[in-house]
This record gives structure tokens, sequence and C-alpha cells, in this order.
């Protein structure tokens, strides 16, 4: 019988522990309390009365809409290109051993690796010497460049889990190439692939620092929360906005876990 | 005997070939694996090379051209005078206080992330294990934006915090704190000290993750077994489990010493007018229009980061990851 079973913490670590992840969530709780407050023009605690009116005010905003639906449709082409190039790359590396196979492993995760300001200039300063000028696929090229190592780290996961001798059963049994992706590989790795690809909209969707050097003139919403954050126009409506950006990001991220939470590698564990 | 060797190969002779270009290529990557093995890394290979690599190299010629002082046109032929211009007092003052400010983040992240990491790989376990899991990924994940405001609102002079010290008649400790030279300022949220506050707590799970990583695969009884040889608790944590965390601490120091040294919108938002090096790049390719110099400053960073990825790697910190 092992020793360490139904032995409790100090009290110091569990007080340690505890005031951290009170850190960690009570400012996320807050942006929903401020969403309610009846203060237009400081950020004045607490709030002196509570209010639903900034929920229809921030609903005919046509701006909140417009960088709302650019972002949706940058994010889903993003996310789907990701999904392409992630499983392909992640089907390659982790069938075969081939030369140059770590060097493609680094070339996945290095746009992710390096700062976002870095990646953001990079692709900046290639557009201006090819005189692309910005459109959404400029935002789209970026976004899918950083989307990809999101899928490929939860296809790679599944790959490894995935027997190798299940796609040479098929094949015996007389099922072609096309037959053995259609029916054996894809069911093994569809939730994998779904919680990569939501992971990968969900970075698309709240990704700022690369946006901002790839995108011009166009709003994505945080694009559009970051002009607020520097030059308020209208405060509550802002703050709506914020706490329908956590619900929107919190619910992909909480559906990607519950999809890969028996696997050995669990989604999401590197951002 | 070229018949043989024909004959072994792993041909499916049971069946007749199928027809069609669908089963000719389907044949095609049954005999040939390395065919297929190209078709599905030429696309990611490609896209990767071409959009990143390239981009990267785009950046990296840019910062030996030069700008021309009087036209403000770029000029572009290979020059180091860029490069002589990062050394002026003023910009390495910014590198200075950007790479001070990493470091500081880092060795916070690490003593707050420590008794986190710790409590979840030693005494959690089933459901509480998941909640802890839960709730370092989904700080991890709200928005970064979501996050920065929300601690605007905090730290606001007339916010939540001014508020709870208020209440606690602690409030000459804040004004005692701001007044001081290089960490305070007006409120906080116009204070090194606020860049500070919000820096770790943006990055602080990415420290926890590797560290927790890290204390997973110490064994429970080797921390009994230093007790029982009658170590003390604060020996125990030095001689013991410290040394066996520190690579998942650098491996998490990666993240956090990475994210700070490229960071632009939080000291921008929550700071003095003091740049770091994000800011300064961002002005300098904004509204300066130098590229070349903007495209300098982005290799200090990348520079660092060498630097720092090849001694963590000597510390074995990559196992953590």
């Amino acid at each position: 019988m092992r020793s360490d079973r139904g032995q409790s913490a100090p009290l110091g670590l569990k007080a340690a522990a505890a005031c951290g992840l009170l850190f960690l969530h009570l400012p996320i709780l807050l942006i929903f309390v401020y969403a309610f407050t009846t203060e237009e023009k400081s950020f004045v605690w607490p709030p002196p009365g509570l209010t639903t009116q900034w929920f229809a005010v921030t609903w005919n905003r046509p701006d909140v809409w417009e960088a709302l639906s650019l972002s949706v449709r940058v994010a889903a082409i993003s996310t789907t290109i990701a999904l392409v190039l992630g499983t392909l790359c992640a089907a390659a590396v982790s069938r075969t051993k081939f030369f140059g196979r770590e060097t493609i492993s680094l070339l996945v995760i290095l746009p992710i690796a390096l700062p976002g300001i870095i990646t953001g200039i990079a692709l900046r300063s290639a557009f201006a010497l090819a005189d692309i000028p910005f459109s959404f696929w400029t935002i789209v090229l970026g976004h899918a460049t950083f989307c990809v190592v999101v899928v490929y780290n939860n296809a790679v996961a599944r790959f490894r889990r995935t027997s190798g001798s299940m796609i040479e059963a098929s094949m015996d049994l007389g099922a072609d190439g096309f037959q053995t992706f259609r029916h054996v590989v894809l069911p093994n790795i569809a939730t994998a692939l779904l919680a990569g690809g939501m992971l990968a909209f969900a970075l698309s969707f709240d990704e700022v620092i690369v946006t901002t050097f790839t995108a011009g003139q166009q709003q994505t919403v945080p694009i559009w929360m970051l002009e607020e954050l520097i030059r308020p126009r209208q405060r509550p409506v802002t703050n709506v906005v914020a706490m329908v950006v956590v619900l929107v990001t919190l619910l992909p991220i909480l559906f990607a876990y519950y999809l890969t939470r028996d696997g050995d590698q669990i989604a999401g564990s590197g951002k | 005997m070229s018949i043989v060797a024909l004959n072994a190969n792993p041909i499916p002779a049971i069946l007749p070939g199928s027809g069609g270009l669908r089963g000719a290529l389907s044949d095609l990557f049954w005999r040939r694996p390395k065919v297929l093995l190209l078709l599905m890394l030429l696309p990611p290979v490609l896209w990767l090379g071409i959009v990143y690599i390239g981009s990267l190299f785009a950046l990296l010629a840019q910062s030996f051209f030069s700008i021309d002082e009087f036209s403000g046109l770029i000029n572009r032929q290979f020059t180091l005078k860029t490069y002589g211009d990062l050394l002026q007092a003023a910009n390495l003052d910014i590198i200075l206080r950007t790479v001070t400010m990493a470091a500081l983040v880092t060795l916070a992240s690490a003593i707050v992330a420590f008794p986190i990491a710790y409590y979840a790989a030693r005494y959690a376990r089933g459901r509480w294990k998941a909640l802890f899991y839960l709730g370092v990924m989904l700080p991890l994940w709200s928005s970064y934006l979501v996050k920065i405001y929300a601690w605007k609102l905090i730290l606001a002079k007339e916010g939540i915090l001014t508020w709870l010290l208020t209440k606690l008649h602690l409030l000459w400790l804040l004004d005692a704190w701001l007044s001081l030279p290089v960490v305070g300022g007006n409120s906080l949220s116009v204070s090194f000290t606020g860049t500070f506050i919000v820096f770790v707590y943006v990055w602080l799970p990415f420290m926890i993750l590797p560290v927790q990583a890290a204390l997973e695969r110490v064994p429970g009884n080797l921390v009994e077994a230093s007790s029982d040889l009658g170590a003390s608790p604060g020996q125990t944590f030095r001689n013991v489990l410290f040394p066996l965390a520190l690579p998942g601490i650098v491996a998490g120091s990666i993240f956090t010493f990475s994210l700070t040294l490229g960071d632009y919108i939080i000291p921008q938002i929550i700071g003095t007018s003091r740049l770091f090096i994000g800011q300064a790049v961002y002005s300098q390719q904004g509204t300066a229009g130098n590229i070349p110099l903007a495209a300098a400053f982005t290799v200090v960073p990348i520079v660092i980061m060498g630097f720092y990825l090849w001694g963590a790697k000597r510390m074995g910190a990559f196992d953590a990851l």
C-alpha cells in the first residue's frame, strides 16, 4: 500500500495554491460584473447600479457586428486551412521516419515559439516587398500559419496512439488507400481533429498581435477592442463585448477538453 | 532471378487491381510510400516555407537596408548602419529595460506558479485534478485583450483595488509604493508595477503547466525519504524538490521570457510612456516608417532567445515541455 494516499497537504501550500488560482480567475469574473454596471464614464467600484441596457445598445452597433463577422470568417477559413495542413504534416511525421523529420516539427512550432511581433512584422515586410495590398486574405495567411501547430499537436498525439496494424489490416482485407482513410483512419482521428480545430478557431478569434500588422484598416473583434482600450468611445459597450468574447472562447476550450480528456495528451496544453 | 524479385513485391495477388484513376493512385501509394509521404509533406512545407520562413528572411534582409534621413525613403543597399543606430543610448535603454522586466516577470511567475503546480501534481486526485487542470487552462485560453482590460478595471484609481485597500485601511501603503521613483507613478495603471503585475498574470499559466509536468515525475516517496532522513521541509525543498523541478521551471521561463520580450500591447495599455522593445518595433515601422530599424530591433529578441534556448537545452528543459 502506498503511503502517500490520503495524505493532506500542509496548510501553507493549500493557501498558496488557492491564492494562485484566485489570482488567475477573479479578474475574469470581474468582467462579468462590469458588463452590467450603470456607470458610463469611469471604472468605479463598486458599480453604482446594475442594468442590462448595454446589451441592447451593443446589439444595435453595426461596427461590433462587422468586426464579429470578419473575425468569424477569418477564423473559419484559417481553421480549415490549418486542419488540412496540420493533419497532413502530423500523418507524415508520425507514420514514417525520414531525413529532416525534426526540422519539420521545428518548422511547424516556430510561428508560435517566436514572439508574435516577429511573425507580424515579418509578414508585413514581406507584403511590402512583394507589393501585396492588405485584404481579408492577408489576415488569413497569418492566422493559418500559427494555427497549424495547434491542429498538428492534437493530431500527432492521436496518431501516436493509433496502431499502424489497423491500417495494414484494412488493406489486407482489400480496401484501397482512400477507403482505408475514409473508414479506418478518419474515424480514429476525428475527435482529435475536432478538438484541434476548436482550439485553432479560439486562437484565431482571439489573436491581436499578428493581426495588427496584417489587417490594414480592417477591424476584427480583438482589433476593435484594442482601439477601444487605447481611445475609449463608449466604455459600457466595451464591457459587454469583453464578456461576450470570454464566453465565445470559453465554450470551444471546454468542448475540446471534453473531447480529448481520456487521451495521453490533453488538448490545449501547448498554446 | 528478376522474376522472383518481382513476385516478392507485396501486391495482394488475390484481388484484381482496381481500375480508374482512384485505383491507380491507391496502388501507387501502396507500392511507393515515398510518393505518398512527399505528397503529404508538400502542402504544409510549401506553406510554412514560403509564407513564414520567406517572411522571416524578408525581415532579416530589411534590417541590412537603411533609411535616408532626408527623404525618409528606404535605401535598398547592404549596410550595417541600421545596427549602428541600434546601439544608441536611447535604444540600449529600451533593450535593457525590456530584458530586466522579462527577467523579473519570469522570476515572479516561477514563485507564484510553484505552489499551484506542486499541489496539482502531488496532492490533487481525481475530480480535483481535472478541476486544477481546467483552472489553469481556462485563463490560459481566455482572450488576451480581455485579461488586460480586466486589469485596467482593477488597477484604475477608482477601481476595485483602491476600494479594497481603503476598506482595509491600507491605502497609505499603496500611496507610499506609488511615490517610489522608478516603480511608482500617478496610479498603478500608469506605472511599471502595473505593467509587471499584468505580465505575470497573463503569462502565469505558461509557467504552471511545465512545472507541473516536471513535478508529476518526482516520486512522492523521495520527499518522504528526505524527511525520514531528518531534513526540514526547507532543506527538502532546496535539495530534492527544487533541483528536480528546475528543468520544468526553465521550460516555463522560455515562454514567460520570450513573450515578455516581444509584447507591445500590455506596456502600451498599462504602463508608463517609456518604451519596451515591442513598442519600439511597432512605432518604428508604423509612425516613423523606419522599417530597417524596426527589423533590426526584432533581431534583438531573436538573438537573446537563441542563446536562451541553447542554455535551456543544455539544462534538459526540452524534456519537460
